[in-house]
């Protein structure tokens, strides 16, 4: 989140598309109650109505994949309708810059597109700049290159008639939620947008993202209290393991991963890593001092702090490139600990197959999960299944002590309240063991491959780890003492500090003050920034861009919101005066007055310190829709039928199906009574008795159609696979009229597999392997299936 | 001081924490259900599940889809009938409102299960003896809130002194109806002499299927004695017949 939980209740419109926060984020879903008391308008935008649209004061529906046609007409209607907060879009966004002449967009591609590389040149994505390198402005925004032109002819093709056609959202419902949420666009009004799976999980699930992001800034949206974007996390740690650098691409604070090509060494990295401005002017103190956390005395300056000791990529690691290298035989094994694949991995039937050509497979879990147990579930023959198993017990969130780091960066330190059972073990534990085992194997070895695992630093006690010492190692320290650092400010590239996630450093900045643990909240009538509750990433700042707050003289754009403003009276520990004062940190020089150099430029992580609407991706600077891979329709915006950069595995059993034999949109979900894969939830008897089955939800249409009746055993097939549920019949989801045509759509939580109390079919039986363009996530909330009674 | 749950329907989000709350602190075993349409489960309230949340979806006279939640458990009249027909004084009155039941006393007669209007009290099967939702006197009286308001994280669900969520209720009723929701009204301040489980609802009693005009079970049959013999038989065949019908439905 660009801001945090508490902070939805500032809001005076929320949006909430692709979320179901109601039902996923139940206890967290008060912050948007609590809006609305205050008199916000409550914006639910689903497939079908759900119990976050039974609290909404609007709800409009629209067919799964289409969301950036909603939006962009939105975005269009914004525009048109002269709506934007214009001195915020002049000022703090790329609006004004001039782009290329050449730069241009047709029939669903930007310029560039080479049809038999498939792939995009992208010579002509950038602005006009002059002999400084500095791009040329058109403050008037009238210039036919500004950037702000641009979005105007792009998105004039999306209009309400359009969403009517594509999305199925009729008109009317279109337009109320678009002027709901576009009043946000004065200066003194914020909006926010609450999202999750149900963007993302799209071929064009970033652009999706952008498309938001666009239209927050339009409605100078972001930076201020109740503004922002909000990516909602689906798991209490989902933020803290991103952070940290579980993403495959990334270290941690999102430090880009060396690949073997682009860096052999660290000269390179550097050298291409690190921009001429913006705050990532940084990145190399950030970078050598993760080298120094993680090898010590090895990461030595002669001899590149050890930068040859990090692995390197060379191809792509995301989840379905690996289950597709492994349903190839390319993998040996496999460590599983927080989550259950077999059941949340799209194309479930090939991931479970790939299990079977693991040599072994560790899984940790609380119960046998599915994955655990692939070598007995429906249709495997056990006898043929060589993989070796090992099931390892694993405590619970209550049997361990660590930090939490929720949707809105907060550190929240946990204790443990109860020991765990038997032999079960924390996952501390495990990755300690793991460490110290290895070393101990490797002990002694001159071999170059096991450098890396003997010069890690490893002090964090035998059995169970001190976490705190391990944060004291996130937080950074300087080498010569030990002592922890204040910030990430203080880090340097010369190996005189380690840190081992700089956007984690301030939270531990003495010996014994573990920020994650403080607990002092403010009192409910403020505008709940909580400076004093946990710890926020980065610096404790609450708001990011928080300068985008302040118009750019430095005052409030709505002073009774008011985050930061600049005190020219304020006296800074130099005895210069001018400083940003206000309720949260700064992001920005504290003592950078709005009228120096730069003064006016909140998005500091840019290299020009401006908000994007103009941002290359994969697929274009801009977002377009597509329709999903496997759609119903033809798309009616270009002849470019899906984003012609997804990616489509090709494996036996990567079957993609044809709309004549698969005519319904199929989605899924999740339920607040299951959790994921339900590897916990549906072993609880209370909660398998509120939903004890999978069901697939319906409109009354369409089981009229099939004569279906509610309760009725129906069989959803795709072109992967098939799975019996039963039919939740409904007037919550309706038939989607798009011009002359229905398309009917239907819904599948995906909580349920073979193991457990409560069994099912697994709705990732149905999902294919297609991923988005940019970050190859499944795209699976809007897919083709067929639906018949049992 | 009389105590009282209020149920704010417009703040209900039906997550079902009071339901499962309710279970984990009184240790009610689950039910084996299925699912048969409908989010809503176990089908009833039972001796087992002494809370839950009915899920409704209704169209309104705007044409609108609403999906209402209400969480529905017992409602401790003031007119008891449950207590009032019970011959063994297994259902008595808390000082502070609550219409509890002493297990010990219960001789299982069921009166009290034909007589509840709400069709709240159940017989349970295992024990012999009848169950329903006692507002947590062990919490009460230790200074807690049920567990079930303890547990709502929006706030649907408060706990405390009835005079004073009377008032709030009716405040927000009004705050409702100024909103544009017409159907918004109060339940439970006069129904049966006051219930000490009171509702704001957004809609009609009949929509959460709850009674419009709840009726003293035993006024209807015989106005002041309680404890009379013919009264006894009267309950008790319509007891009878309700366990009937009960055990049949049970056996689908």
């Amino acid at each position: 989140m660009t801001n945090h939980w508490i902070d939805v209740k500032n809001a005076d419109a929320i949006l909430i598309m692709g979320s179901n926060a109601a039902e996923n984020h139940p206890i967290a879903f008060k912050w948007v109650l609590e809006a609305k008391e205050r008199g916000a308008v409550l914006l639910s935008v689903d497939p079908r109505f759900t119990r976050t649209s039974a609290l909404a004061d609007l709800y409009a529906p629209l067919r799964s994949g289409t969301d950036i046609v909603f939006l962009g007409a939105m975005i269009n209607h914004v525009l048109r309708n002269n709506l934007f907060q214009r001195e915020y879009v002049v000022e703090y966004t790329n609006a004004s810059f001039l782009l290329d002449p050449a730069f241009g967009f047709e029939d669903g591609y930007f310029t560039g597109w080479d049809p038999e590389k498939k792939t995009y040149d992208r010579a002509t994505w950038k602005y006009q700049v002059d002999a400084d390198g500095t791009p040329l402005q058109d403050k008037t925004l009238k210039d036919r290159n500004t950037v702000f032109q641009h979005l105007r002819r792009h998105f004039a093709r999306y209009t309400p008639e359009m969403v009517e056609r594509i999305c199925g959202t009729p008109k009317a419902e279109f337009l109320k939620v678009g002027h709901a949420f576009a009043a946000t666009g004065r200066p003194e009004k914020a909006g926010t947008m609450l999202y999750a799976m149900g963007w993302t999980q799209h071929t064009k699930g970033t652009q999706l993202i952008r498309t938001a992001a666009i239209l927050q800034l339009l409605l100078g949206n972001i930076g201020v209290a109740g503004g922002g974007i909000a990516a909602l996390r689906g798991l209490s740690n989902v933020q803290g393991t991103t952070d940290m650098g579980l993403l495959w691409n990334s270290l941690p604070g999102y430090l880009t991963l060396p690949s073997a090509k682009a860096h052999p060494t660290l000269k390179d990295y550097l050298e291409k890593e690190t921009p001429k401005s913006g705050y990532w002017v940084n990145r190399p103190k950030f970078f050598v001092s993760l080298l120094k956390a993680w090898y010590g005395e090895a990461a030595s300056k002669d001899k590149d702090f050890a930068f040859h000791f990090v692995p390197k990529v060379g191809a792509s690691f995301t989840h379905m490139d690996l289950f597709e290298a492994m349903y190839a035989g390319k993998i040996k094994g496999f460590i599983v600990a927080g989550q259950n694949p077999a059941v949340s991995g799209p194309n479930s039937t090939l991931e479970r197959k790939a299990l079977e050509r693991l040599e072994w497979l560790v899984v940790r879990d609380l119960f046998e999960t599915e994955t655990a147990a692939f070598w007995k579930g429906p249709g495997v023959d056990p006898v043929k299944v060589q993989t070796e198993v090992f099931l390892l017990p694993s405590s619970t969130h209550l049997e361990r002590e660590g930090s939490y780091t929720n949707s809105g960066r907060w550190l929240q330190w946990k204790w443990k309240a109860v020991d765990p059972p038997g032999n079960a073990r924390s996952d501390g534990w495990f990755a300690n063991q793991l460490a110290q085992r290895l070393k101990a194997l490797y002990a002694g070895s001159t071999a170059l491959k096991d450098q890396p695992i003997l010069s890690l630093t490893w002090d964090y006690g035998k059995d169970e780890p001190d976490l705190e010492k391990v944060l004291a190692e996130v937080n950074g320290y300087t080498t010569a003492d030990g002592k922890p650092v204040r910030g990430f400010a203080v880090l340097t590239d010369d190996g005189a500090t380690a840190c081992g996630n700089w956007i984690y450093s301030g939270v531990l900045p003495a010996e014994g003050q573990n920020r994650a643990k403080s607990r002092k909240a403010d009192p409910p009538e403020s505008l709940g920034i909580n400076a004093g509750w946990g710890f926020s990433w980065p610096v404790n700042r609450r708001i990011l861009y928080n300068r985008a707050s302040a118009d750019p003289k430095g005052q409030p754009w709505n002073k009774e919101k008011a985050v930061l403003w600049w005190d020219p009276t304020a006296e800074l520990p130099d005895g210069k005066k001018g400083k940003w004062v206000g309720v949260d940190v700064p992001d920005f020089r504290p003592d950078l007055a709005p009228d120096a150099k730069g003064g006016g430029n909140p998005f500091i992580m840019r290299p020009d310190g401006k908000g994007a609407l103009f941002g290359p991706l994969a697929e274009g600077p801009l977002p377009e829709h597509y329709e999903p891979v496997e759609s119903p329709v033809k798309n009616l915006l270009s002849s470019v039928q899906a984003n012609p950069l997804a990616v489509i595995y090709k494996a036996d059993l990567d079957k993609l199906g044809d709309p004549k034999e698969f005519p319904i949109v199929g989605t899924t979900y999740r339920l607040t009574e299951h959790l994921h894969t339900g590897s916990i939830t549906r072993n609880l008897p209370w909660l398998v008795e509120m939903m004890p089955n999978l069901f697939c939800e319906m409109s009354k249409e369409l089981a009229n159609e099939k004569g279906i009746k509610n309760g009725d055993a129906v069989i959803v097939r795709s072109a992967r696979g098939e799975v019996r549920a039963i039919a939740a019949v409904t007037g919550r989801f309706k038939p989607f009229k798009l011009g002359d045509r229905v398309v009917h759509e239907v819904g599948i939580p995906w909580h349920w597999g073979f193991m457990g109390l409560a069994k099912g079919d697994s709705a990732n039986m149905l999902t294919p392997h297609v991923g988005d363009a940019n970050t190859r996530i499944q795209e699976s909330k809007a897919f083709l299936v067929d639906v018949r009674k049992a | 001081m009389a105590k009282a749950i209020l149920v704010d329907t417009s703040k209900c989000i039906g997550c079902r924490g009071c339901q499962v709350a309710c279970k984990q602190w009184h240790g009610l075993q689950a039910e084996s259900t299925r699912f048969e349409g409908t989010y809503e489960n176990p089908p009833d309230l039972s001796a087992r599940t002494w809370r839950k949340v009915r899920f409704i979806e209704t169209v309104g006279e705007d044409g609108r889809l609403r999906w209402r939640f209400i969480s529905d458990a017992c409602k401790h009249c003031t007119d008891a009938s449950c207590l009032a027909v019970c011959p063994t004084g297994a259902l008595f009155r808390r000082p502070w409102g609550a219409v509890d039941l002493d297990q010990e006393l219960c001789n299982g007669c069921r009166y009290c299960v034909a007589a509840c209007p709400f069709g709240v009290v159940t017989f349970n099967e295992e024990t012999g003896r009848v169950d329903k939702c006692l507002m947590c006197p062990d919490r009460v009286e230790a200074g807690l809130a049920p567990s079930c308001v303890t547990t709502c994280p929006t706030g649907a669900l408060s706990f405390g002194d009835r005079d004073q969520l009377l008032s709030q209720a009716k405040k927000r009723v009004a705050e409702l109806q100024a909103k544009g929701e017409k159907g918004a009204q109060l339940y439970g301040e006069r129904e049966l002499s006051g219930l000490h489980q009171i509702f704001v609802l957004q809609e009609r009693p009949q929509v959460y299927g709850q009674p419009e005009q709840p009726q003293f079970a035993v006024a209807s049959v015989f106005p002041s004695s309680v404890t009379s013999v013919l009264a006894s038989v009267v309950m008790g065949v319509a007891a009878l017949v309700a366990f009937r019908e009960r055990g049949g439905k049970g056996e689908e």
